[in-house]
């Protein structure tokens, strides 16, 4: 499975509130939460946003509430992964019980610019910057969250174990 | 090899002898908490396992305290959808308006948390409990319905920092100071994915809602969860609360901790978090001029009774300032009552505050104190991110109760000693 898309650059601690504000939790809608995605760090990204594109963040992604709809607003505009120096551990768990792709790699988020063209191997986690020709790899989950991942949550996956 | 005092909790509840950090496990959990926010996704979630009840009926609480009392029609529905599903579930703790209050303070008041506990709940503040040396943390929706079909959950065993507390507060210095400090020392990532455990000879001097403010804002520093050691303050808490006998862990004496801290409680100033996020503390000496225009005084962090009686011992007998919106929110009904009885409801409202019914409301910028365009608040609450309290230009300051209600007195950030209460 790959990603291929154009980068959406953001800095250190993009928190839960502006990646889906509050006033907007009234609804668990994911198509409504959607439209509102980054709204108060991003007023033009829902409008920009194209299926398959990337967010490429510095540290502490997601801190703050604990709020699914952050994640679940991500997926919903058709971002493909998230890649970013480190993740808030809410959002961490969130996003792969939710089957949201992320990435933790520094050095991969240091060499990626707003605007680039990024394409993500994650079966081998090889992140290649199209547009700088420059390529890294990502560490691999441990064996139990690839189970998860592949059975696209957390949910499916423990359905499977029940059945078993 | 040893442990910590979370590592035990979780080994224990995963039923294995020994664990090691990084080590994933799955482990039983004694409470699954959700809110009005978060239990409607979690519902939907939970409908996948096509189950007809959850794993116990007694070991769930669902609080409505976002946006209740319900602000709108879309917000009537989620909980709607939430007191459905208590219904058709038979949960046992499921509480209406008119016997709820923030999460947070109601279910440590009601009885539902013991020492040694493993809760989890769909809220980030979840890590209160720490406070009575539970093991509680914050997750998503799809975990809390996992949890309600399995009464299991995954988690990843975390190392820690410790914190050795020595001293005691000075007056008008409290838990919000000392954990708006260390968020200021160690940074809003500082202890990303691991425990904050506390120990040392100034813990015994800290009262039990010192501890629940402290433990609250550990998510505010990435953590998975803050804790306390149970001593005699925390048993007695317990015992006047809880019907369960409690299970005391105590981290091994080598233990490894990433870092060990020394906080001397003498030397905390009254701190405030400024704008936009919790890591930028400042002491009181340090604030300047700052005019704010609202101060909101409640929460999970600081709505209990103690924060509400400091409050109270600055607004006594004086005004708010000119142009100041003072918002007080006891965070329980009980806290409510107890706040009546106790004259301090009389004081505010002699004051010029307003008091509100039990609300997390204007923490999360979702009613009952929403900020303009170019408005500055001074709030008791626990996150100051952009918007968090309603417009994108808006500021929220973080702080004690002390140093909130000084604030609504003068009209500026303002230190409690300049008040002049004898």
């Amino acid at each position: 499975m790959k990603a291929h898309g154009t980068v959406f650059r953001y800095k250190d601690n993009v928190d839960t509130d502006v990646i889906i504000p509050a006033r907007y939790l009234n609804t668990s809608d994911a198509a409504e939460l959607a439209s509102h995605c980054m709204e108060d760090i991003d007023p033009t990204f829902i409008k920009r946003v194209k299926a398959g594109d990337i967010i490429v963040a510095d540290k502490n992604f997601g801190c703050g509430s604990s709020r699914e709809h952050a994640p679940l607003a991500i997926k919903t505009a058709k971002i493909s992964c998230v890649i970013a120096s480190s993740f808030a551990r809410i959002f961490y768990r969130n996003s792969i019980n939710i089957g949201l792709p992320i990435l933790e790699c520094p050095e991969a988020v240091k060499g990626i610019r707003d605007g680039d063209t990024v394409e993500v191997d994650f079966t081998s986690g090889l992140i290649s910057n199209l547009t700088t020709n420059e390529s890294w790899k990502a560490e691999a989950f441990p064996p139990f969250i690839q189970k998860m991942i592949e059975a696209e949550g957390l949910v499916q996956y423990l359905k499977k174990e029940m059945a078993k | 090899m040893s442990m910590t005092m979370t590592q035990k909790i979780l080994a224990e509840h995963a039923g294995l002898p020994q664990v090691h950090p990084g080590q994933l496990v799955m482990a039983d959990v004694d409470l699954v908490l959700g809110n009005d926010i978060t239990s409607p996704v979690a519902i939907k979630e939970f409908a996948k396992f096509n189950l007809d009840k959850v794993f116990d009926k007694s070991k769930v609480a669902l609080v409505p305290d976002h946006f209740t009392p319900n602000k709108d029609i879309k917000a009537a529905q989620q909980c709607k959808c939430m007191r459905q599903f208590a219904h058709d579930f038979d949960i046992e703790h499921y509480f209406e308006v008119g016997q709820m209050g923030i999460e947070h303070a109601l279910l440590p008041e009601q009885g539902l948390v013991n020492a040694g506990d493993l809760i989890i709940g769909a809220d980030s503040h979840t890590c209160t409990y720490g406070a009575l040396g539970a093991f509680s943390t914050g997750v998503g929706s799809t975990d809390m319905a996992a949890a309600m079909a399995t009464g299991k959950l995954w988690f990843k065993i975390p190392q820690a920092i410790r914190f050795n507390l020595t001293g005691t507060f000075t007056r008008w210095v409290s838990g919000k100071d000392l954990v708006l400090h260390i968020i200021g020392m160690i940074g809003v990532d500082g202890a990303l994915y691991k425990s904050i455990e506390f120990c040392g000879t100034g813990v015994a001097s800290t009262t039990m809602d010192d501890r629940f403010t402290v433990c609250n804002m550990a998510i505010e520093a990435g953590a998975k969860n803050g804790i306390f050691p149970v001593d005699a303050v925390a048993l007695e808490y317990v015992a006047s609360h809880c019907k369960r006998l409690p299970k005391v862990y105590e981290a091994d004496s080598d233990a490894e901790y990433e870092r060990t801290v020394d906080i001397d409680l003498g030397a905390i100033r009254p701190t405030v978090a400024f704008p936009h996020l919790p890591e930028n503390a400042k002491t009181i000496d340090e604030v300047g001029n700052v005019p704010i225009d609202q101060v909101v005084i409640g929460s999970c962090t600081n709505g209990r009774i103690s924060d509400l009686r400091v409050a109270a011992q600055l607004l006594k007998g004086r005004k708010v300032a000119k142009g100041v919106r003072t918002i007080i929110f006891p965070a329980t009904q009980q806290i409510y009552l107890q706040a009546m009885e106790e004259g301090l409801l009389r004081i505010f409202v002699e004051a010029g505050a307003v008091v509100s019914t039990p609300t997390c409301g204007p923490c999360l910028g979702g009613h009952m104190g929403i900020l303009a365009e170019g408005e500055r608040a001074v709030a008791t609450t626990n996150r100051n991110f952009v918007g968090r309290m309603g417009h994108v230009q808006s500021e929220v300051y973080l702080a004690s109760p002390a140093v909130a209600a000084a604030s609504a007195l003068t009209g500026r950030i303002a230190n409690p000693e300049e008040i002049g209460v004898n």
